[in-house]
């Protein structure tokens, strides 16, 4: 008998076949992700099809069929957050390939302190987006704060109320965001430039190609595909942020910088719209939902 | 050489090769992908309220089409 056979007849725990024991460990995981996610997940595409309101739970509940999609796809306000929205992926995506990318160069070249700089780098991207808004909020306090007082130090432009002003609380969650999440970009970026092999800058070495021919035909083509992953992955994360545009200004000053995903909690628990908000939520969703596969066939790209 | 008339098991399995070159993965995960980036830029775009009110319909489209057309053949 071959060994595969012993293991496939062998009895397991207390006389039950491995295909018994390894459904008693999955199942507990299956009905907590469809008790978690799947559920909630049907009941609010459900709920987008009604007049529902949480906050009158004796109410008559009416099948208000697409209204709730046509409220949320036709409203100005909506398509407002949504380009702020999209100016803020844009601005801190922009903002954070170029600084990671050229911060994963830096790195990748062998110097003394490589590591410990390394360590110090990645140190934003190990908190909680939470914590960080709330510890910024302190940072850009105009009178007391160590940003201002920098900003003031160097350009002598006098307290900056970063988070009160319209035109620069967009830039505050842009600034925190980048020195949030470009180390995970360097990372990636890192990650790219490592698995370059170094015969190739010895071939080009010996063709006589200069430091921008390397960088053009070389190093720029073999990083692009993580490039694109880093791009596609803080895309999805900073079309659904939240947490920390909260803490940070809460949507303001007014709504400038009132995100999609902080409008839809506001109509949610605040105006308790449960159909509408639900409607919106499964836009955002789908949206999400597609980005993903996307980002998981660029993933498999990248693997191969 | 004499002609041939093409016999209907010929014919079937033509026709199936046809089928099966025209639905392969590649290309259609390639469109349905264009499609979904298409409608978040549409989501997203600051020019036409037109083309935010069919983005999602857009979106849709392209996400269900995905998921159907990553069971194609390679």
């Amino acid at each position: 008998m071959s060994n595969n056979n012993i293991t496939k007849d062998t009895p397991g725990l207390r006389g039950l076949s491995d295909k018994s024991l390894a459904w008693l460990f999955i199942t507990p995981t299956i009905i907590l992700l469809l008790a978690i996610n799947i559920f909630p997940l049907i009941w609010t595409i459900y709920l987008s099809f009604t007049d529902y309101r949480s906050n009158q739970p004796g109410r008559e509940i009416e099948w208000v069929g697409l209204e709730n999609y046509r409220d949320v796809l036709t409203s100005p306000d909506v398509w407002g957050y949504m380009q702020t929205t999209a100016s803020f992926v844009i601005s801190t995506m922009l903002i954070q390939v170029a600084i990671g990318f050229a911060l994963a160069m830096f790195i990748n070249k062998n110097f003394k302190g490589n590591s410990l700089l390394t360590t110090i780098i990645l140190i934003p991207m190990m908190l909680s987006p939470a914590v960080v808004g709330t510890f910024w909020t302190y940072l850009y306090q105009p009178q007391t704060g160590v940003f201002s007082y920098i900003i003031d130090f160097f350009a002598d432009v006098g307290p900056l109320d970063m988070i009160g002003s319209v035109d620069l609380a967009p830039w505050a969650i842009v600034i925190v965001d980048t020195w949030m999440w470009t180390p995970y970009i360097m990372l990636l970026c890192l990650a790219g430039l490592r698995s370059i092999p170094e015969y190739l800058y010895e071939a080009a070495e010996i063709d006589r190609a200069n430091a921008l021919q390397k960088f053009w035909y070389i190093t720029l083509p073999r990083i692009l595909p993580f490039l694109m992953l880093a791009v596609l992955f803080r895309g999805i994360e900073n079309f659904k942020m939240f947490d920390m545009v909260v803490s940070l200004t809460s949507g303001g000053p007014g709504s400038i910088t009132e995100l999609a995903s902080i409008n839809l909690k506001r109509e949610a628990f605040e105006n308790w719209k449960t159909g509408y908000s639900s409607a919106f939520a499964t836009i955002l969703f789908v949206t999400v939902f597609g980005l993903g596969s996307i980002y998981v066939k660029a993933l498999n790209k990248v693997k191969s | 050489m004499a002609n041939e008339a093409p016999t209907p098991a010929h014919t079937a399995s033509s026709s199936t090769a046809e089928r099966k070159r025209i639905f392969v993965r590649g290309p259609w995960e390639m469109a349905a992908s264009i499609l979904i980036g298409l409608g978040v830029i549409m989501l997203m775009q600051p020019l036409s309220i037109t083309l935010y009110s069919y983005s999602f319909v857009t979106i849709l489209v392209g996400t269900v089409g995905y998921i159907i057309v990553s069971h194609f053949p390679e």
